[in-house]
């Protein structure tokens, strides 16, 4: 076991793991916070997506050592004190779930796009999403969610 | 899901990861992006005792220009090339390249010598390198050695690299003015490995092909230079027609093709035919843009 220390959602987080844990099953297993999902484990689907420093990273292909230190972000963190923020509220309203399991993992990429604040295309917010999968929904809806915050983000 | 336990050590340097190797032998394995070997750990079929984390070295992470040869430091991320970071015609193909590996969030963390080490037979740096016979240069505790691209793929997921050897860096030719590179790859979904894919370049004098480079990935074990279809080229005006040629001539001289769930060789061969004119073309708009 080893002792490392994660500052996620800027609450830091003192946890024992061993080196073989990723940092997704750390989010869960030690730090019980469940939000992040875990579909195929294998870099395919993205569900594990959360923000290591300002960057999205496949939890399931990081080790936890490896993000000792680090700062954090994941879909526990996106609410403003228990109300959706604009992203929460689009996916609500351009009914951009169904299940919802991708939903944590869509949320957390589409937050890098809109925080990155530069103009993104049609074209490329596509290939940006295209990174994860969603089995429900048929990714329209989430491409609408995603294009609104980022057209309200840039008026 | 879950990977075996290991034991985890951090390397600073080169020489620090050389001699962890050294240490450690056939146990230890390096760990750069761990887009391809954490997956790989995941289902077990790796299990290896010692992982050597290398994305702590310092400037382990560059591309340069250095007199007549281009400098890719092994732990330069995919991403970095998806904007123009060198000039020249290599510089300008590296984005066109770069977007099709895999997606974004992959792409900010796997890195350029990883993709090398790694060795699919359908990676795009694997292919470029072995088109521009790029030299990679391996660390150990005896020092560094140089290895040629056409020495280095021996098979499918295989290289020379030693047990204790760690790549450090990879070295391109910095191609001149006059020439003109291209690329084109297929594959079902965007982010999906190339089926077949191809790399093409030539340098043209006075409207003519003096001298040109073809290569193919995906379609054998490692990727391969067409030099039949390189003859094609060579001292002819370039054209559509000349570029379907250098295609059937390419599809021709691959050997072993490779059959798999995704295509059949015959669906490989044609792929190559293709692949290969459309590469061509490209390197030729390309070319006429600048
Ligand atoms: C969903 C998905 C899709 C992908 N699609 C593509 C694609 O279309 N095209 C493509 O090319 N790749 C693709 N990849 C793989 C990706 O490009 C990886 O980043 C790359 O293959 C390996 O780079 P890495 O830095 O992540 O290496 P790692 O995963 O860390 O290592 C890979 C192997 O190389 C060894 N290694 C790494 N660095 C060194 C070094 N410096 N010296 C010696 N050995 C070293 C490791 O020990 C290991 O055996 C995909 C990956 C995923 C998860
Ligand atoms: S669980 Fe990490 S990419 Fe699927
Ligand atoms: S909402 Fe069910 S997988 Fe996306």
């Amino acid at each position: 076991m080893t002792r490392i220390s994660l500052r996620v959602n800027s609450v830091d987080h003192d946890i024992e793991v061993e080196p073989r844990h990723s940092l997704a099953d750390a989010l869960r297993d030690r730090c019980g916070l469940t939000g992040t999902h875990l579909g195929c484990e294998h870099g395919v689907c993205g569900a594990c997506t959360v923000l290591v420093g300002d960057e999205p990273v496949r939890a399931c292909l990081m080790f936890a050592v490896q993000a000792d230190g680090r700062a954090v972000r994941t879909v526990e963190g996106l609410d403003d004190d228990g109300a959706f923020n604009a992203l929460q509220q689009a996916f609500h309203e351009q009914h951009a779930l169904q299940c919802g399991y991708c939903t944590p993992g869509m949320l957390m990429l589409a937050t890098w796009l809109v925080e990155r604040g530069t103009p993104v295309s049609d074209d490329e917010l596509r290939e940006v999403m295209s990174s994860n999968l969603c089995r429900c929904t048929g990714y329209r809806n989430i491409l609408r969610a995603v294009r609104s915050v980022l057209d309200g983000a840039g008026s | 899901m879950k990977p075996a336990p290991f034991e985890y050590v951090i390397a600073e340097s080169w020489d620090a990861a050389a001699a962890l190797l050294a240490e450690h032998g056939d146990d230890a394995v390096i760990l750069a992006g761990g887009q391809s070997l954490v997956p790989v750990m995941n289902f077990r079929l790796a299990q290896p005792a010692v992982l050597v984390d290398v994305n702590p070295v310092a400037d382990g992470a560059y591309l340069r220009i250095d007199a007549d040869r281009l400098r890719v430091g092994a732990l330069t991320r995919h991403v970095r090339f998806e904007a123009p970071q060198v000039g020249g015609p290599l510089g300008a193909l590296f984005p066109r390249v770069a977007r099709h590996i895999a997606h974004l969030p992959i792409r900010m963390r796997g890195t350029f010598g990883g993709s090398l080490a790694h060795a699919d037979p359908a990676s795009e740096w694997c292919t470029l390198a072995r088109t521009f016979d790029a030299v990679m240069v391996a660390r150990s505790v005896r020092g560094d050695r140089r290895i040629d691209a056409s020495d280095y793929f021996q098979a499918a997921l295989v290289n020379d690299l030693a047990d204790d050897e760690v790549l450090r860096e990879i070295e391109l030719p910095a191609l001149g003015p006059d020439w003109a590179c291209g690329f084109a790859e297929f594959n079902r979904r965007a982010g999906d490995f190339a089926i077949v894919q191809s790399v093409a370049a030539f340098e043209l004098h006075d409207g003519r092909i003096v001298d040109a480079r073809i290569g193919i990935g995906g379609a054998a074990e490692v990727p391969w230079r067409a030099d039949t279809a390189e003859a094609v080229l060579a001292g002819a005006i370039p054209s559509a027609s000349l570029f379907e040629e250098a295609g059937a001539a390419a599809a021709e001289s691959v050997g072993e093709l490779m059959t798999d769930r995704q295509a059949s060789a015959e669906m490989r061969r044609d792929l190559v035919r293709v692949m290969v004119s459309r590469a061509l073309e490209d390197a030729l708009a390309a070319g006429v843009e600048r």
